[in-house]
């Protein structure tokens, strides 16, 4: 006779439901031809028999879900085979349908020579190759321990038969003898909707550590990141990691282009439908200096340099309640005055704060601007947006006193900062770049909007 | 797995799509092709799953007849779901022996994908626990169903793109009462074209190049940086 198992469709699975048998006891069977059904987590999976021969019983119905291993029919070779299948696990069948883990230690599994017994309730057992040791009658420890959790539940004095198992099958995992008499607000990998206050401490022995107080205020609160949180770490993480990231700044006299901008305001507004701000200025300076610097607005490829023969500035938004940022893209930022500028930084902005920017709209840039400044900080050491090499952060503009040909005059002053990647760009070239964006800051004329 | 090949099969009655992927499984199995992709868009069709429950069906084969919807019973996981125009329906046919031999790592993976391609568009969409499937504030936004043989997968996922919400109520979706939308219905315009190539795209990374979707080379999925 062939045991036929439950098997394991991966790594955290730990039971399958039946859904159906796709031949009747008494049946034949051939070796690989689909036998059965079975359902975990919305996929439906064919199994296919171990062996040829006729199928003799079925021990789990249709929709009932067993514990993986679980014997759930046999299959009678031709020749009738007698010798039990090898890697047939414990026999023991109907584990509780319920999604929850056993609360109670579930019995030692049974040596695989043991006649099978009746259907009893039965913990999957937690690991699927080896068969678990079988251990006494009495329920002392739940499924077999790990060196580590024996190494601590050792260094801690921690009666393991008090430490409610977590993990496959109910065995105690390692964080679940490292949280024991902690307040635990999280459930391992179980796939059950635990609700996290819940998980009461079991019923503890007069020895072990009591429990927290209840209605004590947590101290934590868990909460997932959102995707777009998720890939602001790693981007932010990768771009540390592969740049070697310095900043230098600079005091850029900003007073002519204030003059122009108090004047211009409302003309504009009236013209074009929308303000005027600094950055268009300082976008339009940067895209001077690219010119200029090609290497700027370049990037790296294995060991080769990249020229962008596009200026592609990207525009950084912060969105809504610190829910994360994005940097839409204005392609050939060169070709554009101070209007065009201004009108793409008000579309973009506005629609990566409605969600609306399309995939292009926010890929491609060549160079980056980030307007700190706007929230009041003088200077800042922004992090390169890969795969460029460059990134111009614009500190807040401030009216100061300056000495100007030996007198006090009043200025408005801002702080450009340029962090670079000195892989590619040395100091000398980077403080040139950022002077050649102060030079047509503080040379601005009418003109040019 | 190194490469895949993608279908893109139009309008496509739901019975076809089943007879096409039979076939493509099974020269799957023999090795006679790569791994497919097919991007199907069905005509009204309501279907029910090997673990389906029937009373999951709000109006009579009567009435869906007269509502010109098909019904069908499959053999993909899940329960119950509609299929109609304006749903981008994909179905993976991967050999799951050259990735992982994990159901569950499967299904999590073309989530990821999913929520993946969705925040290339702006959207934010996650996973709720216990409930297979991606999800946003407003509701189910993509319903996933797979059938497995010999490792290889066919079924796989039905986004809501400009789909008409509206049939979903002759259905309890996936047997939970939780509100549908789309990405219509989330205020967005987009090309149908740009949103499968965005699956390709981001089931590639999950299937094909390993697990990393951190960005890299020239053309970065996403532009991040700090401060602002």
């Amino acid at each position: 006779m062939i045991d036929v198992v439950m098997p394991q469709m991966g790594e955290s699975i730990v039971e399958g439901t039946l859904t159906k048998w796709l031949k009747k006891p008494g049946e034949r069977v051939e070796r690989d031809e689909p036998l059965f059904e079975i359902s975990t987590d919305k996929v439906d999976t064919e199994i296919p028999a171990p062996s040829s021969g006729v199928l003799q019983e079925v021990l789990v119905e249709e929709g009932k879900t067993v514990g993986i291993n679980t014997v759930v029919g046999r299959i009678a070779e031709e020749g009738g085979g007698a010798a039990a299948q090898p890697e047939a696990a414990q026999p023991e069948a109907a584990a509780p349908p319920a999604q929850q883990p056993p609360a109670a230690p579930p019995p030692a599994a049974q040596p695989a020579a043991a006649p099978p017994p009746a259907p009893t309730q039965a913990a999957p057992p937690t690991q699927p190759a080896a068969p678990a040791p079988a251990a006494d009658e009495e329920p002392q420890q739940q499924g077999p321990l790990s060196p580590v959790v024996r190494k601590i539940a050792r260094e801690r004095n921690i009666d393991l038969n008090q430490v409610k198992g977590t993990g496959a099958g109910g065995r105690i995992t390692k964080a679940d003898v490292e949280g024991y008499g902690q307040p635990q607000a999280q459930q391992a990998a179980q796939p059950q909707p635990a609700a996290p206050q819940a998980a009461q401490p079991q019923p503890q022995a007069a020895a072990a550590p009591p429990p927290m107080p209840r209605g004590e205020q947590a101290k934590t609160r868990l909460e997932p990141m959102s995707n777009m949180r998720t890939k602001i770490a790693e981007h932010m993480i990768m771009s540390q990691r592969t740049s070697a990231h310095v900043t230098t700044v600079h005091k850029v006299d900003m007073t002519k282009v204030a003059r122009i901008r108090a004047r211009q305001k409302e003309q504009f507004q009236a013209q074009y439908g929308f303000g005027l701000t600094f950055l268009p200025f300082v976008a339009r300076a940067a895209a001077e200096a690219l010119r200029q610097f090609p290497i700027v607005n370049g990037s790296i490829e294995g060991n080769s340099i990249v020229y962008h023969n596009e200026i592609n500035l990207g525009i950084a938004v912060a969105l809504d309640g610190g829910s994360g940022l994005i940097v839409p893209v204005i392609r050939n930022a060169d070709e554009k005055n101070v209007v065009g500028l201004q009108r793409a930084i008000v579309d973009l902005a506005a629609r990566a704060r409605s969600r609306q920017l399309k995939p292009d709209e926010v890929a491609g840039g060549t160079f980056s601007i980030t307007n700190f400044g706007s929230f009041g900080s003088i200077f800042a050491t922004p992090v390169i947006n890969q795969p460029q090499v460059a990134i111009l952060g614009v500190g807040a503009i401030e009216k100061v006193p300056v000495v100007v040909d030996d007198a006090i005059a009043i200025r408005s002053v801002a702080h450009l900062a340029l962090t670079f990647d000195h892989r590619l760009i040395d100091g000398a070239l980077a403080d040139q770049f950022v002077q050649k964006v102060k030079e047509v800051l503080e040379g601005w004329t009418d003109a040019i909007l | 797995m190194r490469r895949f090949e993608v279908r893109d099969c139009g309008r496509l009655a739901y019975g076809q799509a089943f007879a096409l992927q039979r076939e493509l499984v099974e020269q799957r199995k023999r090795g006679e092709i790569p791994d497919q992709l097919l991007f199907v868009e069905h005509p009204h069709v309501i279907t029910l799953g090997r673990n389906g429950h029937s009373e999951n069906l709000l109006a009579s084969e009567h009435v869906l007849r007269s509502s010109g919807i098909q019904f069908e019973e499959t053999d993909r996981g899940g329960d119950i779901t509609y299929h109609g125009p304006g749903q981008i329906v994909g179905y993976p046919i991967f050999d799951l022996r050259d990735w992982k031999r994990d159901v569950t790592a499967y299904v999590r993976a073309i989530e990821q994908a999913i929520m993946d391609t969705l925040f290339g568009f702006g959207i934010e969409s996650r996973r709720e626990p216990g409930a297979t499937g991606v999800w946003t504030d407003k509701g189910k936004i993509c319903a996933i169903g797979i059938h497995i043989s010999r490792w290889v997968t066919s079924h796989g996922f039905a986004l809501n793109h400009t789909t008409d919400l509206s049939y979903f109520q002759y259905i309890v979706p996936c047997g939970l009462s939780k509100p549908v939308t789309s990405i219509e219905a989330l205020g967005y315009t987009m090309d149908r074209a740009a949103i499968q190539s965005a699956l390709v795209n981001e089931l590639s990374k999950q299937f094909f190049v390993g697990q990393t979707s951190v960005c890299s080379g020239l053309q970065p999925a996403f532009n991040m940086e700090r401060t602002i």
